[in-house]
């Protein structure tokens, strides 16, 4: 009980910030499951998210500034796809994971070029920014909300893909591409949808992610979107229990491994045991055998 | 068809290649002064604001006389992106355009990394705010007008001592770069010779998760944080420390000293304090003649304005960059030719009265300082109120 006393701060931090590794992992984790492609600029549309709701809150009060942000966020993630990665669908796998990397950069360095590379300050959201004390540690109320936010998201999207037909048209292409575009299936729309739900989350994770942590730069994507990867990864990628359970684990061992004062080892950590996981379990936890990949 | 474009593709390439190469040949009557800032990256308020500071000097003295002939001064400025792999480049592009003599950089480590650049084309460097010991050691070319870390370090040791009464302090430093961890050894030093303990923590580039960091100082029941580290971690910083309510008062180097602190420390209840080499208090002649000055000069143009972060408040190393600028005046001056070689000579003489403090240098080149101003924060008011004058015991 002391243990747990003691380390509540570091507990809840990484609950909170695995639960919006969770909402970013979703992206990449769907993304996969249905082009077999793992979409490098996720990240970076994670960031560009941030820095619409600085610059929208500017002129905007709050309740209005949070739906546009997720809005232009699920346009700039469509766009992304229509014009960077529909146009490849017939090219070799290589050619576009490297457009993904070729968009990535581009979102980063228009980042760089709007903001002049400074960093920008996150607007205080009312009531998630509020402070809260439990126990004996204060924090924001954004920590509290986060997991339970982040899995009521993650149950709507697991009933949109187990009942809907759109969840089902998913659940076919990522099966077997080609046959289910022999079925009728309008494969374009399946993967917008992807892509749309994916914006989706990643624009409520940055909202979630950046009134905790209040800076915004336009290398703010890189470390979360890396962090996400590696929990789509270490749940097994294409599946969507597995990337949240992933990045719930990925989270929480981060900020112990911060807590027991082995604070400069706490990323080499978090690779240390992808590599583990993937050597005993080259699929990850919850890989290939998961009947409701996507 | 699709050949010609491609072919016609790369001509435009590579003219656009030679086009970007015509140097503009000096004319006779014209001195460059170079400035090695960064303005983007981690430290690119910090040196926007110095800059500014150059920037303004410049437009105050923009000729000098020699030998009855008079030249004009003009600034080449470089942005070497707070980035220790960018630094040469943009050094180089500096030697390139012949500058007499350059001044910066804002942070330690971009100077340290271009130092050689400089050093073999023969030109003086100025250092504006950068306040390693390496960055002058063992050369005779790099100068700077700021006083060093250890010196720093100390005087922040003595005062966590005197006004917080502390007897443990917790360090906070960015891995791998050098200002940030070489300040927290003198701080440590100073501070275990004063009888106190330390905690010393590191944390890596791009991190933004500080909360496990604070959340140790407390446990640690730390007397103080010291946390010299750039202004992009310090927001991040103050605003998780606010949020997770720590009483514990928050201790930093120069960097802290600019307008990013304000704003992330307005409204909240935390004790921010920061060592710096500069007071828009200063009531001497020269130092308030500085300061409404340069204010008046933000206020008439708003792109300035933004640069200095949106306000007109007066930050330590815009006094640093006008006084850098002066000296390399003098020094021109004092060498009577726009040559780089001389003027490397004439500078080792240089006494100079600035805004910010009298300055000459000594055998390693830097100038010699004995007083460090002490400002904290005023939450409520959202600006800077002064502390203290701190020497060392």
């Amino acid at each position: 009980m002391d243990f747990f006393k003691e380390n509540l701060p570091y507990i809840m931090a990484g609950i909170s910030v695995g639960g919006q590794y969770a909402l970013i992992a979703i992206g990449y984790t769907m993304v996969y499951g249905i082009l077999r492609l793992i979409n490098f600029a996720h990240g970076e549309i994670f960031m560009a998210s941030g820095f619409m709701m600085v610059y929208l809150s500017a002129v905007l009060p709050w309740y209005i500034a949070i739906p546009t942000v997720i809005v232009s966020t699920v346009l700039l993630g469509f766009i992304v796809e229509r014009v960077a990665y529909k146009p490849l669908r017939t090219a070799p796998r290589m050619s576009i994971m490297i457009s993904a990397i070729g968009i990535s950069y581009l979102i980063q360095n228009v980042a760089w070029y709007v903001t002049s590379g400074l960093a920008k300050q996150y607007p205080v959201i009312p009531w998630i920014s509020n402070t809260v004390t439990i126990g004996n540690s204060t924090t924001k109320m954004v920590t509290l909300a986060t997991p339970f936010l982040t899995l009521f998201l993650v149950s709507v999207l697991v009933v949109l893909i187990k009942y809907t037909k759109i969840g089902m048209a998913m659940r076919a292409v990522s099966r077997d591409f080609e046959t289910s575009q022999l079925m009728g299936i309008k494969i374009n729309s399946v993967i917008s949808a992807t892509f749309i739900i994916g914006s989706f989350l990643a624009a409520v994770g940055s909202v979630l992610y950046f009134s905790n942590y209040t800076t915004v730069t336009p290398i703010s994507g890189a470390m979360p979107g890396l962090k996400a990867f590696v929990a789509a990864v270490f749940g097994g990628i294409g599946s969507i229990p597995g990337a949240v359970l992933g990045a719930f684990i990925i989270g929480i061992s981060e900020n112990i491994i911060k807590g027991l004062g082995w604070t400069a080892f706490s990323d080499a950590f978090t690779f240390a045991l992808l590599i583990i996981i993937l050597v005993a379990k080259p699929t990850g936890l919850f890989g290939e055998k998961s009947t409701d990949k996507v | 068809m699709k050949k010609i474009i491609v072919f016609f593709t790369i001509l435009v390439m590579v003219l656009a290649m030679f086009s970007g190469c015509s140097t503009q040949k000096a004319e006779s009557n014209v001195i460059t002064i170079g400035v090695f800032e960064p303005s983007s990256g981690d430290n690119g308020a910090g040196g926007k604001q110095e800059v500014l500071g150059i920037e303004y000097a410049h437009s105050k003295v923009n000729t000098v006389e020699i030998d009855g002939k008079t030249y004009t001064i003009k600034l080449e400025i470089v942005d070497n992106e707070s980035s220790t792999d960018k630094a040469p480049t943009a050094a180089q592009t500096l030697v390139s355009a012949k500058s007499s003599v350059v001044l910066g950089s804002y942070g330690s480590g971009v100077s340290i990394a271009a130092s050689d650049v400089f050093k073999n084309a023969n030109i003086p460097v100025i250092g504006v705010s950068c306040t390693n010991p390496q960055v002058t050691e063992g050369n005779t070319h790099y100068f700077r007008v700021c006083y060093l870390d250890p010196f720093q370090g100390t005087v922040l040791a003595n005062f966590a001592v005197d006004q917080y009464g502390a007897k443990t302090a917790y360090i906070l430093t960015k891995m791998g770069d050098d200002y940030s961890v070489g300040l927290g050894k003198y701080f440590k030093q100073a501070f275990e010779e004063l009888g106190g303990t330390v905690i010393e923590e590191t944390f890596q580039e791009g991190n933004s998760d500080f909360t496990a960091f604070l959340a140790n100082a407390v446990k640690s029941e730390a007397g103080v944080i010291f946390a010299p580290t750039s202004t992009e971690a310090a927001s991040l910083i103050i605003g998780q420390a606010s949020s997770q309510g720590i009483t514990i008062p928050l201790l930093a180097g120069d960097t802290w000293d600019s307008s990013v602190i304000l704003d992330a420390a307005s409204g909240s209840n935390l004790s921010v304090a920061v060592s710096t080499f500069f007071d828009e208090g200063d009531n001497s002649t020269s130092g308030a003649e500085f300061v409404s000055g340069f204010k008046a000069w933000l206020n008439s143009d708003n792109t300035k304005l933004a640069n200095n972060g949106g306000n007109d408040i007066v930050a330590a190393v815009s006094a640093l960059g006008y006084d850098a600028y002066m000296v390399a005046i003098e020094a021109i001056k004092a060498a009577g030719s726009a040559d780089s070689v001389k003027i490397n000579e004439s500078l080792w003489n240089i006494n100079y009265l600035g805004v910010t403090g009298n300055i000459a240098f000594d055998q390693t080149g830097d100038a010699i300082r004995d007083v460090a101003y002490i400002k904290s924060v005023n939450t409520s008011e959202k600006a800077w109120q002064f502390e203290a004058i701190q020497s060392i015991k």
